[in-house]
């Protein structure tokens, strides 16, 4: 029988494998893989809200759905934008490692 | 065991691989194709939690569009004569400490702690019958007259325009 503690731990396990990730990597675009499997965690704990908590009229409780759709907008945006930064980086200073990328203007 | 469950197992382990694949693989090329299927397993879970529009929304949108736009981005910062194109930095066990610990705190308050959530619901049993998904969403997201989300919505898609004209003027060349 399935319950809301199961998509609960695996919403957690998925956004701590993504934390690290984010946190431990030198490439710039394999930190935004992480930030994008953070993302996705969250939007199963959410769409798992939606579906266990079953007391009000359906309408209502689709609201953790509309919240995941409008992680899901943000997340391509930032998508968009981060890459387009990660390759205006690489033009000037030949190089995608956020260990190197140390200086706010040049 | 009922067939959910079961389902939901196999989901689940090969998600969490492939999640681990993605982080771990030398070949950030190899990476990339691991999070293809952490997005398109991750559908699988919505399909089983009665979400079908976020379920077909999450195989359009993140293993067709994000995963090309990642790929272009490797295509286009191709760094040459390095074998490990995927490395980590050297405190890579101190990021390994935060996040253990960090996700056994959440697993702690979401299953064991006395603040839990309560289950009372197992979901299944309330779902009215002849529910059409996409169409109730489609009223949640649009309807101006009754208890919606329309305004959100007319914002999210601001965002996205910001954010189409800012990746062209950030990513274009001088």
């Amino acid at each position: 029988m399935l319950t809301l503690n199961h998509f609960l731990v695996l919403g957690a396990i998925l956004f701590v494998i993504g934390l690290y990730g984010a946190i431990s990597k030198r490439n710039a675009i394999a930190v935004l893989m992480g930030i994008e499997i953070m993302l996705n965690a969250v939007n199963i704990t959410l769409v798992g809200f939606s579906f266990f908590n079953q007391t009000k009229p359906y309408s209502t409780y689709l609201t953790g759905q509309i919240f995941a759709i409008f992680i899901i907008t943000v997340a391509a945006a930032e998508a968009a934008v981060a890459l387009a930064m990660v390759i205006a980086i690489y033009r000037k200073r030949n190089t995608v490692d956020v260990g190197e990328i140390d200086v706010l203007k040049f | 065991m009922d067939l959910a469950s079961v389902i939901f197992w196999i989901v689940a382990a090969v998600l969490v691989v492939s999640a681990l694949l993605v982080v771990t693989l030398r070949n950030i090329v190899h990476s990339a194709l691991a999070l293809v299927v952490v997005f398109a397993t991750a559908s699988g879970i919505y399909i089983l939690l009665n979400a079908e529009f976020i379920a077909i929304v999450q195989i359009l949108i993140y293993a067709g569009a994000v995963t090309i736009l990642i790929l272009f981005a490797l295509m286009l910062t191709r760094i040459t004569g390095q074998r490990i194109t995927n490395p980590t930095n050297r405190q890579w066990w101190v990021a390994v400490v935060i996040c253990a610990f960090l996700g056994a705190c959440i697993v702690y308050a979401a299953t064991f702690s006395p603040r839990m959530i309560p289950n009372t619901s197992n979901g299944v049993s309330q779902l009215p019958a002849n529910v059409n998904n996409v169409a109730r969403i489609g009223q949640l997201l649009y309807s101006p007259t009754t208890y919606s989300y329309v305004l959100p919505f007319e914002i999210a898609s601001l965002v996205l325009l910001v954010a189409i004209i800012g990746a062209i003027v950030i990513g274009r060349e001088e």
